[in-house]
Protein backbone atom coordinates (compact mmCIF):
# COMPACT_ATOMS: atom_id res chain seq x y z
CA UNK A 1 0.00 0.00 0.00
CA UNK A 2 2.32 2.69 -0.85
CA UNK A 3 -0.63 5.38 -0.73
CA UNK A 4 -1.14 4.72 2.89
CA UNK A 5 2.22 5.01 3.95
CA UNK A 6 3.14 8.27 1.82
CA UNK A 7 0.09 9.75 3.90
CA UNK A 8 1.61 8.48 7.07
CA UNK A 9 5.12 10.04 5.99
CA UNK A 10 3.19 13.26 5.20
CA UNK A 11 1.49 13.43 8.14
CA UNK A 12 4.43 12.52 9.88
CA UNK A 13 6.29 15.43 8.65
CA UNK A 14 3.68 17.91 9.15
CA UNK A 15 3.73 17.05 13.04
CA UNK A 16 7.06 17.58 12.53
CA UNK A 17 7.19 20.85 11.55
CA UNK A 18 3.84 21.87 13.88
CA UNK A 19 6.36 21.04 16.60
CA UNK A 20 9.57 22.56 15.34
CA UNK A 21 7.11 26.08 14.78
CA UNK A 22 5.99 26.31 18.07
CA UNK A 23 8.94 25.30 19.80
CA UNK A 24 10.52 27.65 17.85
CA UNK A 25 8.21 30.31 18.77
CA UNK A 26 8.50 29.86 22.80
CA UNK A 27 12.30 30.19 21.98
CA UNK A 28 11.95 33.12 20.86
CA UNK A 29 9.56 34.14 23.16
CA UNK A 30 12.12 32.92 25.49
CA UNK A 31 14.79 35.17 24.79
CA UNK A 32 12.70 38.38 23.63
CA UNK A 33 13.82 39.96 26.90
CA UNK A 34 17.28 39.79 25.70
CA UNK A 35 16.91 40.33 22.18
CA UNK A 36 14.29 43.81 23.30
CA UNK A 37 17.05 45.11 25.66
CA UNK A 38 20.03 44.65 23.15
CA UNK A 39 17.87 46.19 20.31
CA UNK A 40 16.83 49.22 22.76
CA UNK A 41 20.67 49.68 23.92
CA UNK A 42 21.09 50.89 20.56
CA UNK A 43 18.19 53.28 20.01
CA UNK A 44 18.23 56.54 21.00
CA UNK A 45 16.21 57.60 23.91
CA UNK A 46 13.20 59.45 23.03
CA UNK A 47 12.83 55.86 20.68
CA UNK A 48 13.43 53.09 23.10
CA UNK A 49 9.37 53.73 24.58
CA UNK A 50 7.95 55.14 21.76
CA UNK A 51 8.80 52.21 19.42
CA UNK A 52 8.55 50.25 22.39
CA UNK A 53 7.86 47.01 19.69
CA UNK A 54 10.32 47.29 17.34
CA UNK A 55 13.32 45.17 17.70
CA UNK A 56 15.09 47.10 14.89
CA UNK A 57 16.62 50.74 15.71
CA UNK A 58 14.92 53.31 13.82
CA UNK A 59 17.97 55.49 14.17
CA UNK A 60 20.70 53.58 15.15
CA UNK A 61 23.55 55.23 17.68
CA UNK A 62 26.49 53.90 19.59
CA UNK A 63 26.38 57.00 21.95
CA UNK A 64 24.72 54.86 25.31
CA UNK A 65 27.96 52.81 25.22
CA UNK A 66 30.52 55.63 25.16
CA UNK A 67 28.36 57.08 27.74
CA UNK A 68 27.65 54.61 29.68
CA UNK A 69 31.23 53.28 29.75
CA UNK A 70 32.47 56.54 31.51
CA UNK A 71 30.34 55.04 34.41
CA UNK A 72 29.70 57.72 37.76
CA UNK A 73 31.44 59.15 40.30
CA UNK A 74 34.67 58.98 38.25
CA UNK A 75 35.69 55.76 38.29
CA UNK A 76 34.35 53.87 34.32
CA UNK A 77 33.12 50.75 33.50
CA UNK A 78 36.36 50.12 32.67
CA UNK A 79 37.82 49.99 36.35
CA UNK A 80 33.95 48.10 36.99
CA UNK A 81 35.25 45.08 35.11
CA UNK A 82 39.06 44.59 36.16
CA UNK A 83 37.54 44.30 39.24
CA UNK A 84 35.22 41.76 38.62
CA UNK A 85 37.43 40.22 36.67
CA UNK A 86 40.11 39.90 39.37
CA UNK A 87 37.36 38.65 42.08
CA UNK A 88 35.85 35.81 39.99
CA UNK A 89 39.32 34.69 39.29
CA UNK A 90 40.50 34.28 42.49
CA UNK A 91 37.05 33.01 43.36
CA UNK A 92 37.36 30.55 40.41
CA UNK A 93 41.33 29.54 41.40
CA UNK A 94 40.45 29.20 44.74
CA UNK A 95 37.54 27.18 44.27
CA UNK A 96 39.15 24.85 41.95
CA UNK A 97 41.78 24.25 44.08
CA UNK A 98 40.06 23.56 47.53
CA UNK A 99 37.45 21.40 45.77
CA UNK A 100 39.65 19.41 43.75
CA UNK A 101 42.25 18.64 47.02
CA UNK A 102 39.21 17.82 49.39
CA UNK A 103 37.26 15.83 47.34
CA UNK A 104 40.07 13.54 46.30
CA UNK A 105 40.75 12.88 50.45
CA UNK A 106 36.74 12.38 50.94
CA UNK A 107 36.53 9.98 47.84
CA UNK A 108 39.47 8.42 47.78
CA UNK A 109 41.35 7.83 51.45
CA UNK A 110 39.81 6.09 54.53
CA UNK A 111 40.22 7.61 57.78
CA UNK A 112 38.82 7.96 61.10
CA UNK A 113 36.54 10.87 61.04
CA UNK A 114 35.74 10.79 57.30
CA UNK A 115 32.17 10.16 57.92
CA UNK A 116 31.96 13.03 60.72
CA UNK A 117 33.72 15.37 58.58
CA UNK A 118 31.24 14.31 54.81
CA UNK A 119 28.48 14.66 56.95
CA UNK A 120 28.92 17.82 58.35
CA UNK A 121 29.96 19.20 54.55
CA UNK A 122 27.01 17.69 53.81
CA UNK A 123 24.42 19.56 56.72
CA UNK A 124 26.70 23.10 55.44
CA UNK A 125 25.14 22.34 52.34
CA UNK A 126 21.56 22.70 53.46
CA UNK A 127 22.02 25.63 56.08
CA UNK A 128 20.39 28.53 54.66
CA UNK A 129 23.01 31.38 53.93
CA UNK A 130 20.96 34.22 55.92
CA UNK A 131 21.96 32.65 58.73
CA UNK A 132 25.28 32.79 58.31
CA UNK A 133 25.37 36.83 56.96
CA UNK A 134 25.10 37.97 60.02
CA UNK A 135 28.36 36.89 61.68
CA UNK A 136 30.46 36.10 58.70
CA UNK A 137 29.90 39.96 58.22
CA UNK A 138 30.55 40.36 61.51
CA UNK A 139 33.62 38.14 61.57
CA UNK A 140 35.20 40.12 58.30
CA UNK A 141 34.30 43.49 59.95
CA UNK A 142 36.51 42.27 63.27
CA UNK A 143 39.49 41.46 61.22
CA UNK A 144 38.70 44.64 58.88
CA UNK A 145 38.53 43.22 55.65
CA UNK A 146 34.97 45.17 55.06
CA UNK A 147 36.03 47.13 52.09
CA UNK A 148 38.43 44.77 50.67
CA UNK A 149 37.91 42.34 48.38
CA UNK A 150 39.04 39.61 51.04
CA UNK A 151 35.57 38.34 52.47
CA UNK A 152 34.17 37.80 48.76
CA UNK A 153 37.56 35.65 47.42
CA UNK A 154 38.64 34.19 50.62
CA UNK A 155 36.35 31.36 51.74
CA UNK A 156 36.61 30.50 48.06
CA UNK A 157 39.76 29.04 48.96
CA UNK A 158 38.55 26.48 52.03
CA UNK A 159 36.77 24.05 49.81
CA UNK A 160 32.91 25.13 48.64
CA UNK A 161 30.65 22.05 49.89
CA UNK A 162 28.43 22.02 46.35
CA UNK A 163 31.83 21.73 44.31
CA UNK A 164 33.45 19.21 46.70
CA UNK A 165 30.49 17.11 46.22
CA UNK A 166 30.36 17.44 42.39
CA UNK A 167 34.18 16.19 41.81
CA UNK A 168 33.62 13.71 44.12
CA UNK A 169 31.12 12.23 42.28
CA UNK A 170 33.56 12.42 39.45
CA UNK A 171 35.91 10.41 41.02
CA UNK A 172 33.58 7.65 42.56
CA UNK A 173 33.56 7.00 38.70
CA UNK A 174 37.08 6.22 38.28
CA UNK A 175 38.21 2.56 38.88
CA UNK A 176 40.29 2.12 41.88
CA UNK A 177 42.56 -0.04 40.36
CA UNK A 178 44.48 2.35 38.55
CA UNK A 179 45.47 4.14 41.96
CA UNK A 180 46.63 0.38 43.59
CA UNK A 181 48.48 -0.23 40.59
CA UNK A 182 50.62 3.08 41.28
CA UNK A 183 50.87 2.20 44.66
CA UNK A 184 52.31 -1.02 44.14
CA UNK A 185 54.91 1.31 41.79
CA UNK A 186 55.70 3.22 44.72
CA UNK A 187 53.35 6.00 44.09
CA UNK A 188 52.89 8.05 47.39
CA UNK A 189 49.18 9.38 47.37
CA UNK A 190 50.14 12.78 46.93
CA UNK A 191 51.78 11.53 43.72
CA UNK A 192 48.98 9.33 43.14
CA UNK A 193 46.78 12.56 43.19
CA UNK A 194 48.92 14.80 41.17
CA UNK A 195 49.75 12.29 38.40
CA UNK A 196 46.34 10.10 38.12
CA UNK A 197 43.41 11.78 39.82
CA UNK A 198 44.39 15.56 38.74
CA UNK A 199 44.70 14.95 34.80
CA UNK A 200 41.58 12.48 34.93
CA UNK A 201 39.22 15.26 36.36
CA UNK A 202 39.61 17.94 34.25
CA UNK A 203 36.36 17.85 32.88
CA UNK A 204 35.10 17.94 36.21
CA UNK A 205 37.10 20.89 36.67
CA UNK A 206 36.13 23.15 33.99
CA UNK A 207 32.59 22.61 35.33
CA UNK A 208 33.68 23.74 38.51
CA UNK A 209 35.30 26.55 36.97
CA UNK A 210 32.85 28.03 35.13
CA UNK A 211 30.18 27.50 37.43
CA UNK A 212 32.11 29.63 39.96
CA UNK A 213 33.28 32.41 37.90
CA UNK A 214 29.95 32.84 36.22
CA UNK A 215 28.49 32.84 39.95
CA UNK A 216 31.09 35.66 41.46
CA UNK A 217 30.31 37.42 38.35
CA UNK A 218 27.01 37.98 39.12
CA UNK A 219 26.83 37.80 43.08
CA UNK A 220 25.07 41.13 43.94
CA UNK A 221 24.76 40.07 47.59
CA UNK A 222 28.45 40.05 48.42
CA UNK A 223 29.47 43.14 46.85
CA UNK A 224 26.54 44.73 48.44
CA UNK A 225 27.60 43.85 52.07
CA UNK A 226 31.21 44.07 51.73
CA UNK A 227 32.40 46.82 49.01
CA UNK A 228 32.99 50.33 49.91
CA UNK A 229 32.94 52.95 47.70
CA UNK A 230 33.01 53.29 43.43
CA UNK A 231 37.12 52.55 43.30
CA UNK A 232 36.28 48.65 44.86
CA UNK A 233 32.45 48.42 42.83
CA UNK A 234 32.19 45.14 40.72
CA UNK A 235 29.99 45.14 37.20
CA UNK A 236 27.04 43.98 38.54
CA UNK A 237 27.40 45.87 41.97
CA UNK A 238 28.28 49.14 39.93
CA UNK A 239 25.52 48.60 37.31
CA UNK A 240 22.56 48.77 40.50
CA UNK A 241 24.27 51.96 41.24
CA UNK A 242 24.56 53.70 37.90
CA UNK A 243 20.86 52.89 37.26
CA UNK A 244 19.79 54.67 39.90
CA UNK A 245 21.87 57.73 39.12
CA UNK A 246 21.30 57.54 35.13
CA UNK A 247 17.81 58.61 36.11
CA UNK A 248 16.00 58.27 32.45
CA UNK A 249 19.05 57.72 30.84
CA UNK A 250 17.72 53.93 29.89
CA UNK A 251 20.01 53.56 27.06
CA UNK A 252 23.50 53.75 28.60
CA UNK A 253 21.89 51.40 31.46
CA UNK A 254 20.88 48.69 28.83
CA UNK A 255 23.87 49.34 27.06
CA UNK A 256 25.83 48.22 30.49
CA UNK A 257 23.71 45.45 30.89
CA UNK A 258 24.20 43.97 27.82
CA UNK A 259 28.32 44.46 28.13
CA UNK A 260 27.72 43.02 31.97
CA UNK A 261 26.12 39.87 29.95
CA UNK A 262 28.50 39.67 27.57
CA UNK A 263 31.21 37.29 29.13
CA UNK A 264 28.34 35.19 30.71
CA UNK A 265 27.39 34.56 27.23
CA UNK A 266 30.96 34.05 25.77
CA UNK A 267 31.43 31.39 28.40
CA UNK A 268 28.63 29.95 28.34
CA UNK A 269 28.99 29.10 24.34
CA UNK A 270 32.38 28.20 24.79
CA UNK A 271 31.31 25.69 27.83
CA UNK A 272 28.16 24.73 26.85
CA UNK A 273 29.03 20.97 27.33
CA UNK A 274 30.23 20.93 30.78
CA UNK A 275 27.44 23.58 32.18
CA UNK A 276 24.85 21.39 30.46
CA UNK A 277 26.08 17.91 31.74
CA UNK A 278 26.66 19.61 35.08
CA UNK A 279 23.59 21.05 35.86
CA UNK A 280 21.98 17.52 34.24
CA UNK A 281 23.99 15.48 36.61
CA UNK A 282 22.94 17.27 39.82
CA UNK A 283 19.88 15.83 39.73
CA UNK A 284 20.57 12.17 38.89
CA UNK A 285 23.91 11.86 41.24
CA UNK A 286 22.30 13.97 44.19
CA UNK B 1 77.05 11.24 58.38
CA UNK B 2 75.09 14.55 59.12
CA UNK B 3 73.63 14.02 55.34
CA UNK B 4 72.46 10.30 55.89
CA UNK B 5 70.75 11.46 59.15
CA UNK B 6 68.61 14.64 57.25
CA UNK B 7 67.38 11.94 54.57
CA UNK B 8 66.05 9.57 57.18
CA UNK B 9 64.99 12.03 58.98
CA UNK B 10 62.94 13.31 55.47
CA UNK B 11 62.52 9.81 54.73
CA UNK B 12 60.66 8.94 58.24
CA UNK B 13 58.19 12.14 57.64
CA UNK B 14 57.68 11.28 54.09
CA UNK B 15 56.38 7.66 55.74
CA UNK B 16 54.14 9.18 58.07
CA UNK B 17 52.71 11.72 55.62
CA UNK B 18 51.94 8.83 53.19
CA UNK B 19 49.62 6.83 56.20
CA UNK B 20 46.46 6.37 54.53
CA UNK B 21 44.75 8.55 57.37
CA UNK B 22 47.34 11.44 57.82
CA UNK B 23 47.42 11.80 54.08
CA UNK B 24 43.33 11.91 54.08
CA UNK B 25 43.44 14.69 56.97
CA UNK B 26 46.03 16.29 54.95
CA UNK B 27 43.76 16.81 51.91
CA UNK B 28 40.85 17.65 53.58
CA UNK B 29 42.58 20.25 55.97
CA UNK B 30 41.20 23.15 53.63
CA UNK B 31 37.77 21.87 54.68
CA UNK B 32 38.38 21.42 58.08
CA UNK B 33 39.62 25.57 58.44
CA UNK B 34 36.64 26.12 56.28
CA UNK B 35 34.01 24.79 58.18
CA UNK B 36 34.97 26.15 61.30
CA UNK B 37 35.85 29.67 60.91
CA UNK B 38 33.04 30.42 58.12
CA UNK B 39 30.16 27.78 58.97
CA UNK B 40 30.46 26.59 62.27
CA UNK B 41 31.72 29.85 63.92
CA UNK B 42 29.52 31.99 62.47
CA UNK B 43 26.32 29.57 62.76
CA UNK B 44 27.28 29.35 66.99
CA UNK B 45 27.77 33.01 66.66
CA UNK B 46 24.62 33.80 65.27
CA UNK B 47 22.09 31.64 67.82
CA UNK B 48 23.99 33.39 70.77
CA UNK B 49 23.48 37.17 68.85
CA UNK B 50 19.61 36.25 68.30
CA UNK B 51 19.22 36.75 72.10
CA UNK B 52 21.28 39.83 71.81
CA UNK B 53 20.94 43.48 71.30
CA UNK B 54 23.58 44.20 68.88
CA UNK B 55 24.56 47.35 66.78
CA UNK B 56 28.72 46.82 66.29
CA UNK B 57 29.24 49.69 67.74
CA UNK B 58 28.79 48.55 71.26
CA UNK B 59 29.05 44.91 72.39
CA UNK B 60 26.08 42.79 72.38
CA UNK B 61 24.24 42.90 75.43
CA UNK B 62 21.82 39.89 76.41
CA UNK B 63 17.94 40.51 76.35
CA UNK B 64 17.18 37.08 76.42
CA UNK B 65 13.87 36.13 74.00
CA UNK B 66 12.97 40.59 73.63
CA UNK B 67 14.18 39.89 70.20
CA UNK B 68 11.27 36.82 69.57
CA UNK B 69 9.01 38.81 71.30
CA UNK B 70 9.62 42.18 69.47
CA UNK B 71 9.23 40.05 65.93
CA UNK B 72 6.03 38.35 67.17
CA UNK B 73 4.18 40.96 68.75
CA UNK B 74 5.66 44.04 67.85
CA UNK B 75 6.86 44.23 64.03
CA UNK B 76 3.95 44.08 61.51
CA UNK B 77 6.09 44.11 58.54
CA UNK B 78 7.82 40.60 60.11
CA UNK B 79 4.64 39.00 59.93
CA UNK B 80 3.59 40.89 56.40
CA UNK B 81 6.93 39.60 54.86
CA UNK B 82 6.73 35.94 55.76
CA UNK B 83 3.61 36.00 54.48
CA UNK B 84 4.82 37.26 51.50
CA UNK B 85 7.49 35.04 51.16
CA UNK B 86 5.57 31.95 51.51
CA UNK B 87 3.20 33.47 48.97
CA UNK B 88 6.45 33.69 46.67
CA UNK B 89 7.42 30.44 47.22
CA UNK B 90 3.91 28.81 47.45
CA UNK B 91 2.96 30.10 43.33
CA UNK B 92 6.52 30.19 42.33
CA UNK B 93 7.42 26.48 42.93
CA UNK B 94 4.74 24.45 41.89
CA UNK B 95 4.58 27.34 38.38
CA UNK B 96 7.86 26.93 37.68
CA UNK B 97 8.15 22.84 38.51
CA UNK B 98 5.31 22.40 36.09
CA UNK B 99 6.72 24.49 33.50
CA UNK B 100 9.83 23.24 33.51
CA UNK B 101 8.42 19.53 33.35
CA UNK B 102 6.00 20.22 30.34
CA UNK B 103 8.91 22.02 28.52
CA UNK B 104 11.16 19.02 29.41
CA UNK B 105 8.73 16.54 28.22
CA UNK B 106 8.20 18.42 24.78
CA UNK B 107 11.81 18.45 24.36
CA UNK B 108 12.73 14.61 24.89
CA UNK B 109 11.48 13.97 21.66
CA UNK B 110 14.80 13.16 19.75
CA UNK B 111 15.65 15.21 17.01
CA UNK B 112 19.06 17.43 16.54
CA UNK B 113 17.29 20.71 16.85
CA UNK B 114 16.52 19.91 20.54
CA UNK B 115 20.01 20.65 21.63
CA UNK B 116 19.74 24.48 20.48
CA UNK B 117 16.19 24.64 22.21
CA UNK B 118 17.91 22.92 25.35
CA UNK B 119 20.57 26.09 24.94
CA UNK B 120 18.08 28.45 24.35
CA UNK B 121 15.50 27.56 27.45
CA UNK B 122 18.55 27.76 29.42
CA UNK B 123 19.77 30.84 28.74
CA UNK B 124 17.62 33.12 31.27
CA UNK B 125 18.31 30.83 34.33
CA UNK B 126 21.68 31.17 33.49
CA UNK B 127 21.50 35.16 33.49
CA UNK B 128 18.27 35.74 35.36
CA UNK B 129 19.52 36.20 38.62
CA UNK B 130 21.68 39.49 37.54
CA UNK B 131 21.36 43.11 38.08
CA UNK B 132 20.82 43.50 33.94
CA UNK B 133 17.94 41.01 34.04
CA UNK B 134 16.49 42.55 36.78
CA UNK B 135 16.67 46.41 35.48
CA UNK B 136 15.67 44.75 32.24
CA UNK B 137 12.40 43.35 34.29
CA UNK B 138 11.29 46.51 35.83
CA UNK B 139 11.72 48.14 32.27
CA UNK B 140 9.36 45.38 30.38
CA UNK B 141 6.63 45.55 33.18
CA UNK B 142 6.57 49.46 33.55
CA UNK B 143 3.81 51.46 32.19
CA UNK B 144 4.89 52.35 28.75
CA UNK B 145 7.05 49.07 28.51
CA UNK B 146 6.75 45.64 26.09
CA UNK B 147 3.97 43.73 28.00
CA UNK B 148 1.87 46.75 28.06
CA UNK B 149 2.41 47.77 24.36
CA UNK B 150 1.68 43.84 23.43
CA UNK B 151 -1.06 43.46 25.77
CA UNK B 152 -2.60 46.73 23.91
CA UNK B 153 -2.92 44.82 20.71
CA UNK B 154 -5.18 42.22 22.12
CA UNK B 155 -7.64 45.22 23.37
CA UNK B 156 -6.39 45.48 27.24
CA UNK B 157 -5.99 48.44 28.67
CA UNK B 158 -2.35 48.88 30.70
CA UNK B 159 -1.86 48.14 33.72
CA UNK B 160 0.47 49.71 36.37
CA UNK B 161 2.22 46.24 37.38
CA UNK B 162 4.62 47.42 40.01
CA UNK B 163 3.05 49.95 41.68
CA UNK B 164 -0.02 47.83 41.94
CA UNK B 165 0.10 45.81 45.35
CA UNK B 166 -1.90 43.31 43.72
CA UNK B 167 -0.27 42.49 40.58
CA UNK B 168 3.74 43.06 41.68
CA UNK B 169 4.52 40.42 43.81
CA UNK B 170 3.36 38.15 40.50
CA UNK B 171 5.70 40.29 38.37
CA UNK B 172 8.46 38.96 40.53
CA UNK B 173 7.24 35.27 40.55
CA UNK B 174 6.96 35.92 36.95
CA UNK B 175 11.26 36.50 36.75
CA UNK B 176 11.43 33.28 38.67
CA UNK B 177 9.48 31.01 36.52
CA UNK B 178 11.30 32.52 33.63
CA UNK B 179 14.22 30.81 35.11
CA UNK B 180 12.81 27.30 34.38
CA UNK B 181 16.11 26.34 32.65
CA UNK B 182 17.99 24.54 35.07
CA UNK B 183 15.22 22.01 36.03
CA UNK B 184 14.42 21.74 32.99
CA UNK B 185 17.59 20.12 31.96
CA UNK B 186 17.11 18.16 35.40
CA UNK B 187 14.17 16.67 34.07
CA UNK B 188 15.05 16.48 30.95
CA UNK B 189 18.31 13.87 31.72
CA UNK B 190 15.83 12.15 33.88
CA UNK B 191 13.67 11.27 31.28
CA UNK B 192 16.24 10.35 28.77
CA UNK B 193 17.00 8.30 31.40
CA UNK B 194 14.04 5.94 31.25
CA UNK B 195 14.98 2.78 29.63
CA UNK B 196 13.11 2.71 26.51
CA UNK B 197 11.88 -0.91 26.93
CA UNK B 198 9.47 0.32 29.46
CA UNK B 199 7.80 2.20 26.90
CA UNK B 200 8.38 -0.30 24.03
CA UNK B 201 6.51 -3.00 26.57
CA UNK B 202 3.73 -0.49 27.55
CA UNK B 203 2.91 0.10 24.00
CA UNK B 204 2.15 -3.43 22.91
CA UNK B 205 0.13 -3.66 26.09
CA UNK B 206 -2.11 -0.86 23.67
CA UNK B 207 -1.02 2.31 26.47
CA UNK B 208 -1.09 5.76 25.20
CA UNK B 209 0.63 9.01 25.54
CA UNK B 210 -1.06 9.86 29.09
CA UNK B 211 -1.01 6.39 30.47
CA UNK B 212 2.77 6.38 29.82
CA UNK B 213 3.51 9.51 31.14
CA UNK B 214 1.41 8.13 34.07
CA UNK B 215 2.45 5.41 34.84
CA UNK B 216 6.35 5.15 33.28
CA UNK B 217 7.47 9.03 33.01
CA UNK B 218 6.74 10.50 35.63
CA UNK B 219 7.25 7.41 38.62
CA UNK B 220 10.42 7.18 37.03
CA UNK B 221 11.53 10.56 37.49
CA UNK B 222 10.32 11.22 41.05
CA UNK B 223 13.28 11.39 42.84
CA UNK B 224 14.55 14.02 40.47
CA UNK B 225 11.13 15.70 41.23
CA UNK B 226 11.95 15.64 44.85
CA UNK B 227 15.00 17.23 44.24
CA UNK B 228 13.81 20.10 42.19
CA UNK B 229 11.06 20.74 45.15
CA UNK B 230 13.29 20.45 47.59
CA UNK B 231 16.21 22.91 46.16
CA UNK B 232 13.59 25.12 44.47
CA UNK B 233 11.78 25.69 48.09
CA UNK B 234 15.05 26.72 49.96
CA UNK B 235 15.80 28.97 47.50
CA UNK B 236 12.30 30.86 46.86
CA UNK B 237 12.03 31.16 50.92
CA UNK B 238 15.07 32.69 50.55
CA UNK B 239 14.74 35.33 47.75
CA UNK B 240 16.38 38.37 47.99
CA UNK B 241 17.61 39.73 44.66
CA UNK B 242 14.47 40.24 42.74
CA UNK B 243 12.98 42.80 45.72
CA UNK B 244 16.02 44.47 46.15
CA UNK B 245 16.46 44.95 42.64
CA UNK B 246 13.26 45.92 41.15
CA UNK B 247 11.02 46.86 43.90
CA UNK B 248 12.47 47.49 46.94
CA UNK B 249 10.11 45.54 48.89
CA UNK B 250 7.38 48.08 47.70
CA UNK B 251 4.48 49.08 47.02
CA UNK B 252 3.12 48.92 50.13
CA UNK B 253 5.21 45.96 51.52
CA UNK B 254 3.47 44.44 48.90
CA UNK B 255 7.18 42.25 47.48
CA UNK B 256 8.86 42.70 50.67
CA UNK B 257 10.33 39.69 50.99
CA UNK B 258 11.19 38.41 54.49
CA UNK B 259 15.50 38.02 53.52
CA UNK B 260 14.97 41.84 52.35
CA UNK B 261 13.23 42.56 55.51
CA UNK B 262 16.13 40.54 57.57
CA UNK B 263 18.62 42.74 55.44
CA UNK B 264 16.99 46.14 56.29
CA UNK B 265 17.22 45.32 60.02
CA UNK B 266 20.59 44.04 60.23
CA UNK B 267 22.28 46.45 57.16
CA UNK B 268 19.95 49.51 57.04
CA UNK B 269 19.47 49.59 60.87
CA UNK B 270 21.99 48.04 62.23
CA UNK B 271 19.81 45.75 64.84
CA UNK B 272 22.42 42.21 64.15
CA UNK B 273 20.69 40.42 67.10
CA UNK B 274 17.25 41.44 65.29
CA UNK B 275 18.29 39.78 62.30
CA UNK B 276 20.04 36.81 64.07
CA UNK B 277 16.80 36.31 65.52
CA UNK B 278 15.32 36.49 61.84
CA UNK B 279 17.33 34.28 60.64
CA UNK B 280 16.81 31.91 63.18
CA UNK B 281 13.51 31.65 62.50
CA UNK B 282 13.68 31.19 58.50
CA UNK B 283 16.42 27.84 59.44
CA UNK B 284 13.06 26.59 61.21
CA UNK B 285 10.67 27.34 59.19
CA UNK B 286 13.26 25.89 56.05
CA UNK B 287 13.86 22.87 58.51
CA UNK B 288 10.22 22.27 59.06
CA UNK B 289 9.28 22.23 55.52
CA UNK B 290 12.17 20.31 54.54
CA UNK B 291 11.71 17.30 56.61
CA UNK B 292 7.57 17.41 55.68
CA UNK B 293 8.70 16.85 52.09
CA UNK B 294 11.65 14.43 53.03
CA UNK B 295 8.82 12.37 55.35
CA UNK B 296 5.97 12.61 52.46
CA UNK B 297 8.72 11.43 50.00
CA UNK B 298 8.59 7.53 50.72
CA UNK B 299 4.69 8.10 49.96
CA UNK B 300 5.61 9.40 46.39
CA UNK B 301 9.12 9.07 45.39
CA UNK B 302 9.80 6.08 43.62
CA UNK B 303 13.41 4.45 43.95
CA UNK B 304 13.86 1.54 41.34
CA UNK B 305 16.73 0.53 43.87
CA UNK B 306 14.36 -0.45 46.66
CA UNK B 307 12.04 -2.85 44.61
CA UNK B 308 14.85 -5.06 43.62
Amino acid sequence: MPRGKMGMKKKKAISALLYHCLVALFCIVMIYPFLWMAASSFKPNSDIFSTVESLIPRSFTLEHYGDGWRGFAGFGFGSFYRNSVVIALLCTVGTVLSSVIVAFGFARLKFPGRGFWFGLMMLTMMLPSQVLMIPQFLLFNTFKMVGTFLPLFLPAFFGNAFDVFMVMQFIRGIPREMDDAARIDGCGWYGVFWRIYLPMIRPAVATVAVLTFLGSWQDFMGPLLYLNGPGQYTVAYALKLFNDSAGNDYGATFAMSVLSLVPVLILFFLFQKQLVEGISLQGLKG
Amino acid sequence: MEDKKKRTWRQKTAAVLNKQWVAGYVFIFPFIIGVLVFKLAPFFTSFYLAFTDYSVLSPPKWIGLDNFRKMFLQDEKFWASLLVTFKFAFVQVPVKLAVSLLVALVLSRRSRAVGVYRTIFYIPSLMGGSVAVALLWKQLFAMDGVINVLLGWIGIPPVQWLTNPSTALYVLIGLGVWQFGSSMLIFLAAIQNVPATYYEAARIDGAGGFTCFFRITLPMITPVLFFNLVNQLIGALQAFNSSYLITSGGPLNSTLYYGLHLYNRAFKYYEMGYGCAMAWFMLVIIGIFTALVFRSSSAWVYYESEVK
